[in-house]
């Protein structure tokens, strides 16, 4: 819990810092402070704690997700290199500091006990990365893309609150613990029959909650938002956000409404059925690389919600190592769209396109040899971080006690069969396809963390183990 | 320790291949495939000819899982490890005269994909075998792709996604049978896979047999799922063929042993007819392509279609000849279409073209040559005293023996592999000499110390098949009890 208040203090400290001449000493001072954070994290490790008049709670599950959060955004800061490339227009001090502002809000999405702190943390989230979305300012498509996500996100947000007040309602309680107990009274009291009034709130918070990790069909502002803002904060919103949202699902179904899983299993296996057909089979039309990920990270939340689903104890680990899995495999492909899109830019525009990454393999082996290894893990394919983490939801998903989750399995696994199709054609742009012959250069800071991520993902990929333990 | 050696050099030597620079990789590479080749060796001298699995080892790989890096030697996984210790230096000699640009990743990848083949074939837990069974695509795809030719870009897509479509159904019978095992550990080695698929009724096998067939019948390939094999065969460089057609096509015959039958008997009672129509299908469907075709390289890749389709047969037939008849078939046909491939290409590196309308008169200039060239080819059509004969036979006699008809179609295969494999020798070494077969220069010597090996191997496997039957069929009349 120490980090959430270390963060906000740094998040302010660093606001501070953006006053020094010195602009160079933000980002080593941010990765720092995240460290910290991530250290301070691990204070209440295998203590069961509530704070701040039981609003927040800690337990080993709430520290491994913000564990994962937290080495996320140590990657993204890693390779936001200083925002330094434009000292007009560029304020690095206040992206710094609303990225960790809103690192708060995201632990605190994944630690709440009252559902008042769900949706004060998933607003400081959503308003900050309101703001960093539309932090291009000179560019249009940045602009759209804040005010669609600003419009729709508050929208969303109030559904949640609205299915907030309902549960309230009907149970009496803010507190998930105490919502669960009053659930199983009705479950007792009733034989399974819930007023309206739970059910509409129950659907409405999920409704509202599932519109953050962009699982269709709340996913229709996902891909112009991914595009229009700066890939940077796209990397930030596709990892980040999308892990604090659904560790919140998953703690609020699993915490307070597992006795209704017969009112939200059903529909939310057919959101996951939806979510994967439409995440993938859009994915394979796309031209724009940006774009293409960003219908990626609609299919991973698809994959990431079957584990939802599934009741099973080892389901915790299965989701935090496919979120794990997934952001570093999806900061790394980010990362090198950042570098090429700026190299090869087009009439003062990033090109992000698949040709913009032709001949990648010439210009910059290196570069090519970590989208090659990051597409695979988002792939699935063996040796890489990722072929466990969706064998792992696959053995969960199978020991669900519904038919239908069978039949979920298989379009999963089929529409895993699209994703190969998709994340093939940067590997074939880079690899076998000629470009012009300019060499991209990258910065030793932004080398390590790549070299640090790639092998990650190979390490899962080949030793699952080592993480999966500590899980 | 040895099994782990075994797949432990290769990665290793292909690491070492990575830091060298030009020329060096080629060196450092075939040193290193001969050291493995040697340990296989050594492997196939100390191998019990009985039916347990020897040299194992066995570590936690995921523990909270039950899942061990698990591996071991059987009869049945000896045939391939030995096919694959043999076949990776001559087809890294056969690159010799090649230059490939970034040579290096070249050698590394076939070493890799050395490693990965090894571990399919010793693994002995389901899930490090899938481990190795879609790992072992990434290098081949690489390879096929970035050094292939003009299409390749099309034609290697259309392969990677076509066999992990199938294995990830795999996958899900995996999964499945996994979840099966009992206790709150589950567990995954192949002891317990088969404890617990005994007590699988005929339909929950049924799904399994499908899941597993679709997997199996596009790797190696069978008719129908065959459509990407000619094309990538084609347009894959020469030491990528002879990968997927010598050895990789292996890993779709060497499941159909260690799965479908002992994990689907009785599926395999219901629907294993249907099974072998397919191969017998494939059997006559690729022999009469192979007829037509103009390309040698093209020619080749549908008769090896042909001839896995006719190793499926006799897999299926399920009995003790079909099944051995089908191991001797793999090591016999991975080194008839090494050889055949690589002489192909020393055919197109000389004359620019493998179109057997514009060769021809190649025999005048070149006696080395033809002996190989014919020693081979009779390999391949299953004359007695070669390998080929040894393969087939008793794969006939367990298709007959299973069924009379399809034994009787599938004998087909003599006759018309007698006819594309003569016409492509006639049409290419005999007749008249055509403008670009002017002149053909004879076998070098890096180029005869591929050929002789292999072609000695044809005839040593035709006279004295024993030394490789004794030793898989304990392992395979194991199998066998446990399908009964």
């Amino acid at each position: 819990m120490n980090a959430i208040i270390a963060l906000s203090l740094f998040g302010i400290s660093s606001l501070f810092l953006g006053f020094l001449n010195n602009r160079k000493i933000l980002l080593p001072a941010t990765l720092i402070f995240i460290l910290i954070a991530l250290g301070l994290n691990f204070t209440d490790w295998n203590h069961e704690y509530l704070w701040f008049n039981s609003m927040l709670r800690t337990n080993n599950l709430s520290i491994n997700f913000t564990t994962v959060i937290l080495i996320s955004t140590l990657f993204v800061v890693a390779i936001s290199r200083g925002f330094g490339n434009d000292e007009e227009h560029s304020h690095p001090a206040e992206y710094y500091a609303i990225l960790m502002f809103s690192v708060v809000g995201a632990i605190m999405m994944v630690t709440y006990e009252n559902l008042i702190m769900l949706f004060v943390g998933l607003e400081i989230l959503s308003v900050s990365m309101y703001v960093l979305t539309g932090s291009d300012k000179r560019n249009l498509r940045s602009n759209e893309a804040a005010l669609k996500y600003f419009l729709m996100g508050s929208f969303a947000t109030g559904i949640l609150l609205f299915g907030v007040a309902l549960v309230y309602g009907a149970t009496g309680s803010f507190d998930i613990h105490g919502i669960a107990l009053a659930v199983k009274d009705a479950k007792s009291q009733m034989g399974g029959m819930y007023g309206p009034i739970l059910t509409a709130g129950v659907i409405m918070m999920l409704a509202g909650l599932l519109f953050k990790i962009s699982a269709a069909p709340f996913h229709f502002w996902t891909p112009d938002v991914y595009d229009g803002a700066p890939s940077l904060f796209t990397a930030f919103m596709s990892t980040v956000v999308k892990t604090a949202g659904v560790a919140a699902t998953y703690r609020l179904l699993s915490t307070a409404f597992p006795d209704m899983y017969g009112t939200w299993g059903n529909p939310m296996i057919y959101i996951t059925a939806i979510t994967l057909i439409i995440g993938n089979l859009t994915a394979v039309y796309q031209q724009s690389f940006k774009r293409m990920l960003a219908y990626s990270s609609i299919s991973h939340a698809g994959y990431l919600l079957i584990t939802v689903l599934a009741k099973r104890p080892e389901t915790n680990s299965s989701i935090l190592f496919y979120s794990l899995a997934y952001s570093i495999a999806t900061i790394s492909a980010f990362a090198v769209l950042i570098v090429v899109s700026e190299a090869k830019s087009k009439a003062g525009k990033p090109d992000e396109s698949f040709d913009a990454l032709n001949g990648l393999s010439k210009n910059n082996p290196f570069l090519a040899f970590v989208l090659a290894v990051s597409m695979l893990s988002l792939a699935g394919i063996p040796l890489t971080a990722g072929f466990f983490g969706k064998f792992f939801i696959f053995t969960d998903a199978f020991s669900s006690p519904f038919i239908v989750f069978k039949s979920l399995l298989v379009l999963a696994v089929l529409m895993s069969a699209v994703g190969i199709y998709y994340y093939f054609k940067p590997i074939i742009a880079a690899y076998m396809r000629n470009g012009d012959t300019e060499k991209i250069e990258i910065s030793p800071i932004f080398k390590y963390t790549l070299i640090l991520t790639t092998i990650l993902t190979i390490l899962l990929g080949i030793a699952p183990d080592l993480v999966k333990k500590l899980f | 320790m040895l099994t782990i050696s075994l797949i432990l050099l290769p990665i290793i030597a292909g690491l070492l291949t990575l830091t060298t620079k030009g020329e060096n990789a080629k060196t450092i590479a075939s040193i290193f495939a001969f050291a493995e080749m040697i340990l296989g060796a050594y492997v196939y001298y100390s191998f019990m000819p009985n039916a347990t699995s020897q040299f194992a080892a066995s570590y936690d790989w995921i523990h909270s899982a039950g899942i061990k890096f698990s591996v071991g030697i059987d009869g049945i996984s000896l045939i391939l490890v030995c096919l694959t210790t043999l076949m990776v230096p001559f087809i890294i000699l056969s690159t010799f005269k090649n230059n490939y640009k970034n040579a290096p990743t070249f050698y590394a990848l076939i070493l890799f994909m050395q490693a990965a083949l090894i571990g399919v074939f010793t693994a002995r837990d389901i899930f490090l075998f899938y481990f190795f069974f879609e790992v072992a695509l990434i290098p081949v795809y690489f390879i096929a792709a970035i050094w292939g030719g003009e299409n390749r870009i099309k034609v290697t897509f259309k392969f990677f996604i076509y066999t992990i479509f199938g294995s990830l159904f795999m996958l899900l019978a995996l999964v499945y049978l996994y979840m099966q095992t009992a206790g709150i550990a589950h567990k995954s080695d192949f002891e317990s896979i088969y404890a617990v698929a005994k007590t699988l009724d005929i339909t929950q096998q049924s799904y399994l047999f499908g899941a597993f067939f679709i997997a199996f019948a596009i790797k190696m390939p069978l008719f129908p799922f065959h459509t990407w094999q000619p094309d990538t065969y084609v347009e894959s460089p020469t030491a990528g063929t002879m990968l997927l057609s010598g050895i990789m096509l292996k890993m779709g015959t060497y499941g159909l042993i260690r799965f479908i039958l002992p994990i689907t008997p009785l599926a395999v009672d219901k629907y294993g007819m249907i099974a072998v129509i397919l191969s017998v299908i494939g059997i006559v469907y690729g022999s009469i392509i192979a007829i037509q075709q103009k390309d040698m390289k093209r020619l080749i890749a549908y008769s090896s279609f042909a001839h896995v389709g006719l190793m499926a047969a006799g897999i299926f037939s399920g009995n003790i000849d079909g099944i051995q008849g089908a191991l001797i078939q793999m090591l016999a046909h991975g080194i008839n279409v090494v050889g055949l491939f690589f002489i192909v290409e020393i055919i197109q590196q000389r004359t620019n073209s493998r179109e057997l309308a514009r060769l021809g008169g190649i025999t005048q200039t070149t006696p080395n040559l033809t002996v190989y060239f014919v020693i081979l080819m009779l390999g391949s059509v299953a004359m007695p005293l070669t390998n080929g004969f040894v393969g087939e036979f008793l794969l006939l006699k367990g298709v007959y023996q299973y069924n009379a008809w399809a034994g009787a179609i599938a004998g087909l295969t003599i006759i018309l592999g007698a006819v594309y494999m003569l016409r492509m020798v006639q049409k290419s070494m005999f007749g008249i000499t055509s403008k670009i077969t002017d002149g053909f220069a004879d076998l070098t010597l890096s180029e005869k110390v591929v050929l002789f090996p292999l072609s000695f191997m044809v005839i040593w496997l035709g006279i004295a098949p024993n030394m490789f039957l004794k030793l898989t069929e304990p392992a395979v009349s194991q199998l066998l009890s446990i399908v009964k």
